[in-house]
């Protein structure tokens, strides 16, 4: 991974650049984006503005204490966000340095070239690039077939093959033809390109808030709404009661009680996420897809590419009766040497199994191989006399001209049963027995695929294979379900009737015909191999092309919603322990009897509040990593991952802030702070 | 007296809590088929006919439903018809009959704040039912409401649940239909049956004019004028008394059952005439109980998801509990300042309580019908001790989830429970759903409304009065105790629980325009966000269950909701409670003042 590596948590000059960014976030401007903490903000200021006032006054040091640290709150807020921008602008950084300015060779109506700037360039032109230069701009092949070195989007540094026509005509900018020519049509104006997406993407500028991010700010505003009129009345309370209580205390009071911890790690939480996304080369198209793909609870799986890999792998050889293992490995890899075909690559490789060197074709010059095609379905070599052929059952009836031998048709009819491909292997008229292909699943996914039944996530495998071939590798791997000679508008159908019964449904595609079922799906992740079309559809895409990332994009979606629910539960739940800090202290010098109260014995009713308003500026700091980092995710059922976070931030929140203030407390009374 | 020393109490408590929960499945059960406009009641070959009657008379279409818009429009309208006509009973109640007493009409303002209280199910009571209303303003003025306003609280909880338990719809029932199906199967047949069983245990019901009768032994009675400076002790000699009469035994019965509260006579539940046996006071109780626990099962059996109804039954009955322990212990243990002159500490806490209920009684009266947004009282909550008064109070301003009014204290729990599996809903790694429905910004907007409604008029209205004349001259006592007075009359005028804690002249221009403020905001202002609660939740899809969805069940889900309740709560209020009955706690155990 070259260009979207990951930073370490506090890389020094986003640490730097963080600082910087958080005094500028101080334009109340900026803030009002952020309730919680634009008025934490204003109540900075007004205990400022009392501190200005009342210079002189002996409780100077203490108000001057309580606004600094108001303001360090807000600063915190503040920083924590800069720093989950600033991973993401170090990587659009790295990005936009791809993105330079290049000429293009226009072609035009006439036929003739014209050399233009790349960002003269508009959707539908034409142009061509050839080997060495740097594709100007998005588009589609419409001609031409290069190897493209795609390294720059993906960090991958192997070329891929580029083509018109078929699944991999689509070409990103920014990228380079390493061989060949290739004639492409723009589809992206300058500014609308995949990489100018990618770099407003990571950097988080254009964030919008999901829709939970929403819903969560309501509450959290409606919270500061009424902790404000709580306040605000118990100035009125006090002074029924005889004693005023200081604007400084009562804005002290205020901030603690809002929820500060969590409004001022809200957004990066959510950059974070997208951020998370991004380290693992898939490109979320917005927050929200990310906040889908917690939610999700079917997985549509490709066999080909997500569950098995991608090829059938020779596994097993079974000898015809009275052929000795050996001769039947020999004659199969001498059959699959001109078999191109992954399939054939590893009978080759099986066969070395049984002691055989390996051979090649350039050895055996007088020999002539029958390389394997769609339509012979067969492959082999004539040598000397003896025509050695491999392929599937009833071609190699026809080749030797009689039946197959009883054991080896029992062979054949155990290898599809199960699931594989049976290839008959033949000498002549003579038949030596039967190779076992097999489709590999991947592995791991077994496990992986029972954590996620234990999350209650269904994962349904679609395949072309006929049914018995799908049901043995469906059985295989662990999935829930599977879809047989499935059409690629099957796909589509299902997702829908999986939507019907309220269900949210993932899946990957990279073709032009997966572009409505990507669309349709709510987390849809396009290959970037793929079509134009498929990732315009999804709202994901995978730089990698992996489809099994599916898998990690789901865990980064509920890892992101955890760590949100978890620090507002944390928030909430540590009010409790601040109001035994600051509520005694503010009644005790009018009713001294009110002493027990005190439960933290905290040393004065200064250091008290102050020691509150302390806990709760440096809390902030204390989860930053966490925020970033996201909480530990593991798969459990939601009863039990519930029970774990709440037993965590619910009543580690509740507890925690006792010996915190406690010791802050104890800390500031040595200090004579207060 | 320690509680643990109070056998009877223990047998008392045990006995209600088996015969509540032995008859919240059967209410669960009867209240479903009420709510259903097409269930089967055994009341049926009776009321059908006079069912498909009142439809006619009306014009409604019982088979078409309402969208929540409508549903409260409709709401509004009839509620607004009900003020008018109490407001016209009481104003010109000097011309109507049954007035044997000839009592003269209601200020304006009174008639305003009575006729509020009664149209918003508080019965918040400004006036002495036996010297300002007449046997016809109780009758018709105040009853009507008695039923119409259970009856709509019941109804809208009936609208919110069909939203949640319905999906992918638009309506959420008709509310003419509800209304005149909650009267004809539940409420009327009901009261009957206990009004007729309150009769025989010696409460009063006939239109006769007050009796006098001369006092068996003269009495001399002091009143300290504190308001005119060197009158000092006034003395008068008392030596006949009027008992008052009238149709209580009708009104009691609604009183209780539809939590209104409101009693016929000043005394309410303290009254003989109103509750005069132990097991009329035991009934009661009980009663008060039924429906909102009833209702609770009817969640449960409509959203398929009897666990979650149990669950929230467990949830509110944990919270009465330690609610009524805590008061109990309270006023068992009574005021070391008046053991210490030599009042004997056996009995515990008895001022303002009645000898035939004691300690435990008057306890767990006080808990019910503050838990449950009832109001009636048989004993003077002013004159708890302050953790014992403390408790009602706080009852009252955790929004009377705790069973709470009929449908009010569930569609009230329901709210804490969305913003419950809000709050902690993501910890699961999916957005918040409730039931399989997804939580958003919509739902979570209307449901802190309904918080903050409460917490607003409360605290602002209380602090209003704190720093004012109007509010301060009212008090008949100073310092904690004073301010517990005046935050229990904003509270229990906001929380439409009618209760008072006394101690307070509310029947003033000031307090009885304000506190008609804060019944109509406690009430309209937190039934429109229920009700566009109900309409957004009824049109949502329903995600398929299984091990993905947010547990609702359990005794996880129980605690994790008592613990929202409780936190809300603590902090909204924990600040003018430490002012208030929590400095007044210490002050009686660390010095001598007393308030």
């Amino acid at each position: 991974m070259a260009i979207l590596q990951s930073k370490s948590l506090f890389d020094k000059k986003i640490l730097f650049q963080a600082c910087a960014d958080s005094l500028r976030k101080l334009n109340p401007l900026h803030l009002m984006r952020n309730p919680v903490i634009f008025v934490t903000e204003v109540g900075a200021g007004i205990t400022t503005l009392e501190l200005i006032i009342g210079f002189g006054s002996e409780h100077i040091l203490f108000n001057l204490q309580i606004s600094l640290w108001l303001w360090f709150t807000v600063l915190f807020a503040n920083f924590a966000e800069a720093m989950a921008e600033g991973r993401g602008k170090a990587q659009a950084d790295n990005l936009r340095k791809t993105r330079k300015q290049t000429y293009a060779n226009r072609i035009k109506v006439d036929g003739s070239m014209e050399k233009v700037f790349s960002d003269a360039l508009r959707q539908g032109d034409l142009m061509l690039v050839s080997a060495g230069e740097t594709i100007p701009a998005d588009g589609e092949i419409i001609e031409g077939v290069a190897m493209v070195d795609e390294s720059a989007i993906t960090g991958e540094s192997a070329p891929v093959l580029r083509e018109a026509g078929g699944d991999r005509s689509s070409i990103v900018g920014g990228t380079r033809v390493i061989s060949d020519w290739i004639k492409i049509r723009v589809t992206a104006n300058p500014g609308e390109s995949f990489l100018d997406h990618m770099i407003s993407l990571v950097e988080g500028a254009k964030r919008q808030k999901t829709p939970n991010e929403t819903a969560l700010t309501i509450l959290l505003s409606a919270l500061t709404i009424i902790f404000l009129v709580v306040v605000i009345t118990l100035k009125f309370f006090g002074l029924y009661s005889g004693f005023s209580i200081s604007i400084t205390t009562l804005t002290a009071l205020l901030v603690c009680l809002i929820p500060t911890t969590i409004g001022g790690l809200l957004n990066a939480i959510g950059i974070a996420g997208i951020d998370r996304m991004v380290q693992s080369n898939v490109l979320a198209m917005s927050g929200r897809a990310v906040e889908a793909a917690g939610d999700v609870d079917v997985l549509l799986l490709d066999k080909t590419g997500t569950i098995t890999l991608g090829d059938r792998q020779a596994t097993e050889l079974i000898p015809a009766k009275g052929v000795r293992i050996e001769d039947l490995a020999s004659a199969a890899q001498l059959a699959s040497l001109a078999d191109e075909t992954p399939e054939g690559r590893s009978v080759v490789v099986l066969a070395k199994q049984y002691g055989l060197r390996g051979r090649s074709i350039a050895e055996m010059p007088h020999a002539s191989f029958i390389t394997f095609t769609a339509e012979t379905r067969m492959s082999g070599v004539d040598i000397g006399g003896k025509r050695v052929r491999k392929g599937s059952a009833d071609v190699m009836e026809i080749f030797t001209d009689k039946r197959l031998p009883d054991e080896v048709r029992e062979a054949v009819e155990a290898i599809a049963h199960s699931g594989g491909t049976p290839l008959v292997v033949a000498e002549n008229d003579h038949v030596l027995g039967t190779i076992h292909l097999k489709d590999i699943v991947k592995g791991g996914l077994k496990d992986r695929f029972e954590r996620f039944r234990a999350m209650g996530i269904k994962t349904v495998m679609i395949t072309g294979d006929n049914p018995r071939t799908a049901a043995a590798i469906a059985k295989e791997a662990g999935v829930d379900d599977f879809i047989a000679e499935a059409r690629p508008e099957d796909k589509l159908r299902l997702i829908r009737r999986e939507q019907a019964a309220g269900h949210l449904v993932a899946m990957t595609g990279d073709g032009t015909n997966d572009a409505p079922a990507l669309a349709q799906a709510d987390v849809g992740v396009a290959m970037n191999t793929g079509t134009q079309a498929a990732k315009e559809a999804g709202n994901m895409v995978d730089l990698d092309s992996n489809p099994t990332k599916l898998i990690e994009v789901v865990e980064i979606g509920k890892q992101m919603l955890i760590t949100r629910g978890s620090l507002t539960t944390f928030s909430v739940a540590n009010d409790v322990a601040k109001y035994f800090a600051i509520i005694p202290a503010m009644l005790i010098n009018l009713f001294p009897v009110a002493a027990p109260l005190n439960i933290m014995q905290l040393h004065s009713p200064q250091s008290a509040i102050l020691s509150a308003v302390i806990f709760n500026a440096l809390i902030i700091v204390a989860l930053i990593p966490l925020a970033l980092k996201g909480v530990r995710f593991r798969p459990l059922s939601a009863e039990s991952m519930l029970r774990r976070n709440l037993l965590i931030y619910g009543f580690g929140g509740l507890v925690a802030p006792f010996p915190g203030i406690k010791l802050i407390d104890m800390i500031v009374h040595a200090l004579r702070l207060a | 007296m320690s509680i643990f020393h109070s056998p009877f109490g223990w047998i008392q408590l045990v006995l209600f809590t088996g015969i509540l929960l032995v008859l919240t499945k059967p209410m669960g059960v009867y209240l479903t088929r009420v709510l259903d406009p097409k269930g089967k009641t055994f009341l049926d070959p009776v009321l059908r006919p006079v069912e498909k009657l009142l439809y006619r008379i009306f014009g409604v279409n019982p088979e078409s439903e309402q969208a929540w818009q409508g549903y409260t429009m409709s709401l509004l309208i009839f509620s607004l018809i009900g003020f008018v006509m109490t407001y016209g009973i009481l104003r010109l109640q000097h011309l109507f009959p049954l007035n044997p007493q000839g009592l003269g009409p209601l200020s304006e303002h009174l008639a305003f704040n009575t006729a509020v209280s009664f149209t918003t199910n508080t019965n918040w009571q400004s006036y002495g039912g036996e010297s300002t209303m007449s046997y016809l303003s109780q009758m018709v003025g105040l009853s009507f409401h008695n039923f119409a306003s259970s009856a709509v609280g019941i109804a809208v909880v009936g609208a919110l649940v069909r939203g949640i338990a319905r999906h992918t719809a638009k309506t959420i029932g008709n509310f003419w239909v509800d209304i005149v199906r909650i009267h004809l199967y539940l409420l009327i047949p009901f009261c009957l049956v206990y009004a007729v069983f309150l009769t025989s245990q010696g409460v009063i019901q006939n239109f006769n004019p007050y009796v006098t009768a001369r006092l068996v032994e003269p009495a001399a009675i002091e009143t300290v004028k504190r308001d005119v400076p060197g009158e000092g002790i006034m003395e008068r000699k008392v030596e006949e008394v009027s008992i008052p009469q009238g149709p209580v035994a009708s009104q009691e019965a609604i009183k209780i059952l539809g939590t209104n509260g409101g009693g016929f006579l000043n005394a309410n539940s303290s009254h003989p005439f109103e509750n005069p046996t132990p097991l009329s006071n035991f009934i009661q109780i009980l009663s008060i109980f039924l429906i909102p626990a009833g209702l609770t099962y009817h969640l449960g059996r409509m959203v398929k998801d009897q666990g979650h109804g149990w669950t929230v039954l467990s949830t509110m009955f944990v919270l009465f509990l330690a609610a009524f322990l805590i008061c109990w212990w309270a006023e068992s243990a009574g005021n070391p300042r008046l053991h210490e002159i030599g009042i004997d500490p056996a009995l515990g806490n008895m001022e303002g309580k009645e000898v035939r209920f004691g300690v435990f009684n008057s306890a767990l009266y006080a808990v019910v019908t503050t838990v449950a947004s009832c109001g009636a009282v048989n004993s003077m909550h002013d004159s708890f001790t302050p953790l014992g008064g403390m408790i009602p109070l706080m009852n009252i301003q955790l929004g009377e989830v705790i069973f709470g009014g009929v449908g009010a204290g569930l569609y009230g729990m329901l709210v804490f429970v969305v913003i419950t599996v809000f709050i902690a809903g993501l910890m699961i790694g999916r957005t918040p759903e409730y039931l399989g429905k997804k939580i958003e910004a919509y739902d979570v907007k209307v449901s802190v409304l309904f918080l903050m409604v409460p917490v607003l008029t409360i605290l602002g209205l209380t602090a209003w009065a704190a720093v004012s004349t109007w509010g301060t001259i009212s008090l008949n006592n100073s310092g904690p105790h004073g301010m517990s007075e005046m935050l229990y009359a904003f509270s229990s005028g906001a929380g439409n629980n009618g209760s008072a804690f006394a101690g307070l002249n509310a029947d003033t221009p000031w307090y009885n325009t304000l506190l008609a403020c804060a019944m109509l905001l406690g009430r309209f202002f937190m039934i429109v966000p229920v009700l566009a609660l109900a309409g957004n939740m009824v049109q949502k899809k329903r995600a398929a269950g299984g091990g993905v969805s947010f547990p609702v069940s359990g005794l996880m889900f129980a605690s994790l909701l008592a613990g929202v309740i409780l936190i809300v709560g603590a902090l909204t209020f924990f600040p003018v409670l430490s002012l208030g009955p929590i400095v007044e706690h210490m002050l009686m155990l660390k010095s001598g003042s007393l308030f």
